[in-house]
C-alpha cells in the first residue's frame, strides 16, 4: 500500500525535536537505524502487492497449466465487477463489520461504566472479562460452532430442551441456530472476543477523566445522567473513535470465524473468504488477484477517509 | 512541547492520575444502587467467562457425556492423556518456533526503527510512521497468493521459515508504533544530562533508555507473540504436515464422524493456555499496546 493516509495528517505535524544539523553524515546516522525495518517491510508487503497487480492482468488458471499465463488486459477486473457473488461479499463484509463493531463498542461501553467504580472483586471481574479476548480465534469459532450451536449436542438446544422439559414437552427440538441465523452465528464469537477489547480502551478513557471537573459538576448539582451526557461522553469521543477504528481494521479481515462456522454458505461469504475461495477452490489466479487489487484500493479510500476523521487520535503521536 | 500538545488530552493524563484515584473512591457508590451495579458487573463477568468454563468442563468429560448437554457430569482426564505425545506436540512446537522467532526478529528490527522515529527523529518521520500503519490496513488476503507462489518457487512450502517471515512483517508495524510510544516516555532531560556527563551512545542506550523502556518492550513482545500464535490464514495456506501450527491443527481436529467434542475442547484449551496465562499477567500493558500507544 502507499503512504497516502500519512499525508492526510502530516500537514499538522510539527516534530518537537527538529533534526539538528543537516550534514550528510548526520542525516545518514539518523536514518540508518530505520533502514532495516523499512526495507524488510517494503520487501515483504509492497513487492507481493506489485506481484498481485501483475497477476491480475494475466489469464492464469492453476488447474489448466497447459493454457499458460497470457496477458488478459482488464478481463479479470471486468469479471470481478460483473460478479454478483462479489457484490454480495462486499455487503456481507460491511454488515458483519458494522454489526460486530457497533454491538461490541456498546457492550464494551456498558461494561467499562460498570467497572469504573470500586467494588468487591473488581480485579477478578476485570480478569474474567478480558479472558475471551485472549482465546485463540480458531478455538473460539470451533467452541461456539460445536459446543453451542450444534443442534444435537450444543448447549443452546440443550437449554431449550431443558426449559421445554419443565413444561412436559420431552421430544428434543431440531432447531438450528446455524441455519436459522448464519451471519449472527458468525458474529457472536467475534462480539464475544472483541467486547473485552473495547471495554479496556473505553475504561482507560473513563479513568483519564479529570476528576476535578466531575467533582465540580456534582457540587453544582448535576445529575449522573447530565454528567455523563455533558462531560463523560464528549471526553470519551476519541476513545470511541479509536475502538471503532481498530475494531474495523480487524473485523474487515475476519476469516477464521467464517472459514470455521459456515464456510461461506448461506450468504456469509465476506471479502477475505471470497478471495480465499477463488484462490484455493477454483484456482483462478488472475481473478483472485484482481479481487485482491480492488479490495486494496477500496481499503485505501476507506482508510484515508477514516484516518481523516479520526486522525485526532494520533495527534499525540505528532508532538 | 508544541502547539499540538494542548489539543492532545492523552498527554496530560498523567497529572490526573491522582484525581482519578480520589474520584474512584468518592464514587464508591453506597446503598442499594451500588449493590445492583456490583451484581450486574459480576453477572456480566460470569456470562463472558462462561464459554471458557464450558470448554474446560467439556474437556474433562467422556465423549458420551459431552454429547448430551448437562451442567454436571463425571470428571475424567482421559482427553488430556497422550496429548503431549501426539501431533499436538508437533503443532505446539511449530507454533512456539514461529511465534518466538518472529517476535525476536520483530524486536531486533523495531527497536532501532522506533528510536529513529522518537529519540532522534528523521525528517518526515510522520510519513514513515503512517507508512508502517498503512501496511496494517492492507487486507492480508491480497498478499496471500504472491507469498504462496514465491514460497513455492523458493522451496519453502511447508517450511516454518515462510511463516516466520510473514509474521515478522505483519507484526513489525505494530511493534514500531508501540515501541515509539514507549520511547517517547523517556524524559529528554535524563538523556541530555547523561550526555553532558560524557556518557556515550551505548551507555545511554543500556543505562538510561533501556531501564525505562523495558516494561514496554515486554508488552510489545507479548502482543507480537499473541498475534503470531493465533494467526490462521497464512498458516493454513503455507504449511502442510511438517510445519503445521496450533490453529491449523486445531481446525483439523474435528472428526467428520463420531463424537469429538470433548477431545476438541481439550486440544483447544491446551493451545489457548499460553496466551491466556501471559495475557492475564500483563493485562495492564495490553491495552496500551493494542491501541498503538494512543491510549495510556
Amino acid at each position: 500500500m502507499t503512504a497516502l493516509p500519512a499525508t492526510a495528517v502530516a500537514g499538522r505535524a510539527a516534530p518537537t525535536r527538529a533534526p539538528r544539523g543537516n550534514g550528510f553524515r548526520t542525516r545518514m546516522a539518523r536514518r540508518a537505524p530505520l533502514l532495516p525495518a523499512l526495507l524488510f517491510t517494503i520487501v515483504l508487503t509492497q513487492l507481493p502487492f506489485l506481484y498481485t497487480v501483475y497477476i491480475s492482468f494475466l489469464s492464469w488458471d492453476r488447474d489448466h497449466p497447459e493454457l499458460g499465463k497470457k496477458w488478459a488486459g482488464f478481463d479479470n477486473f471486468r469479471a470481478v465487477f460483473s460478479d454478483s457473488g462479489l457484490r454480495s461479499a462486499v455487503l456481507v463484509t460491511i454488515q458483519l463489520t458494522a454489526m460486530v463493531v457497533i454491538v461490541s463498542v456498546l457492550m464494551g461501553l456498558g461494561l467499562a461504566l460498570l467497572l469504573d467504580r470500586k467494588f468487591l472483586g473488581r480485579g477478578l471481574v476485570r480478569t474474567l472479562l478480558i479472558a475471551p479476548f485472549l482465546i485463540m480465534p480458531m478455538a473460539a469459532a470451533l467452541l461456539w460452532k460445536h459446543a453451542f450451536y450444534n443442534a444435537q449436542f450444543g448447549l443452546i438446544n440443550g437449554a431449550i430442551n431443558g426449559v421445554r422439559g419443565w413444561f412436559g414437552e420431552h421430544s428434543p427440538t431440531h432447531w438450528s441456530m446455524l441455519s436459522a441465523h448464519p451471519l449472527i452465528s458468525v458474529a457472536i464469537p467475534l462480539v464475544w472476543q472483541w467486547t473485552p477489547f473495547m471495554m479496556l480502551i473505553l475504561l482507560a478513557g473513563l479513568q483519564s477523566q479529570p476528576g476535578d471537573v466531575l467533582e465540580a459538576a456534582r457540587v453544582d448539582g448535576a445529575s449522573n445522567w447530565q454528567i455523563f451526557r455533558a462531560i463523560t461522553l464528549p471526553h470519551l469521543r476519541q476513545y470511541i473513535e479509536l475502538s471503532v477504528l481498530l475494531g474495523s481494521i480487524y473485523i474487515l479481515q475476519a476469516f477464521d470465524a467464517i472459514y470455521t462456522i459456515t464456510r461461506g454458505i448461506s450468504d456469509t461469504t465476506n471479502l477475505p473468504f471470497a478471495v480465499f475461495e477463488t484462490q484455493v477452490d477454483s484456482g483462478d489466479y488472475g481473478l483472485t488477484s484482481a479481487e485482491g487489487v480492488i479490495i486494496v484500493f477500496g481499503t485505501i479510500v476507506v482508510a484515508t477517509f477514516a484516518l481523516r476523521v479520526t486522525s485526532s487520535l494520533f495527534k499525540e503521536g505528532t508532538r | 512541547m508544541t502547539a499540538t500538545q494542548s489539543a492532545a488530552p492523552p498527554r496530560t493524563r498523567g497529572h490526573h492520575a491522582d484525581d482519578a484515584q480520589t474520584r474512584a473512591v468518592t464514587r464508591m457508590t453506597r446503598g442499594r444502587g451500588g449493590l445492583v451495579l456490583t451484581a450486574l458487573a459480576w453477572v456480566a463477568a460470569l456470562v463472558f467467562f462462561f464459554p471458557i468454563l464450558w470448554m474446560v468442563l467439556l474437556s474433562l468429560r467422556s465423549e458420551s457425556d459431552a454429547a448430551t448437554p448437562k451442567l454436571f457430569a463425571a470428571i475424567t482426564g482421559v482427553n488430556y492423556d497422550g496429548l503431549w505425545s501426539g501431533d499436538v506436540r508437533i503443532a505446539i512446537l511449530n507454533s512456539l518456533n514461529a511465534s518466538i522467532t518472529s517476535t525476536v526478529l520483530v524486536i531486533l528490527l523495531a527497536v532501532p526503527a522506533a528510536y529513529a522515529l522518537s529519540i532522534k527523529p528523521v525528517k518526515k518521520w510522520t510519513d514513515v510512521l503512517f507508512f508502517f500503519l498503512s501496511t496494517k490496513m492492507m487486507p492480508a488476503v491480497a498478499a496471500l497468493l504472491p507469498i504462496y507462489l514465491v514460497t513455492n518457487d523458493l522451496g519453502l512450502n511447508d517450511n516454518i521459515w515462510a511463516l516466520i517471515l510473514v509474521y515478522t512483517s505483519a507484526n513489525l508495524p505494530i511493534a514500531v508504533w508501540m515501541l515509539r510510544s514507549f520511547l517517547l516516555e523517556v524524559p529528554r532531560e535524563i538523556i541530555e544530562a547523561a550526555q553532558v556527563d560524557g556518557a556515550r551512545l551505548p551507555t545511554v542506550l543500556t543505562r538510561v533508555i533501556a531501564p525505562v523502556v523495558m516494561p514496554g518492550l515486554a508488552a510489545t513482545a507479548l502482543i507480537c507473540f499473541i498475534f503470531a500464535w493465533n494467526e490462521f490464514l497464512f498458516a493454513l495456506r503455507l504449511t502442510g504436515q511438517n510445519a503445521k501450527t496450533a490453529p491449523v491443527f486445531l481446525a483439523g481436529s474435528i472428526a467428520p464422524e463420531g463424537l469429538f467434542l470433548a477431545h476438541l475442547c481439550a486440544v483447544a484449551f491446551v493451545v489457548c493456555l499460553p496466551v491466556l496465562a501471559a495475557g492475564w499477567v500483563a493485562q495492564d500493558k495490553l491495552v496500551r499496546g493494542l491501541s498503538l500507544g494512543a491510549v495510556k
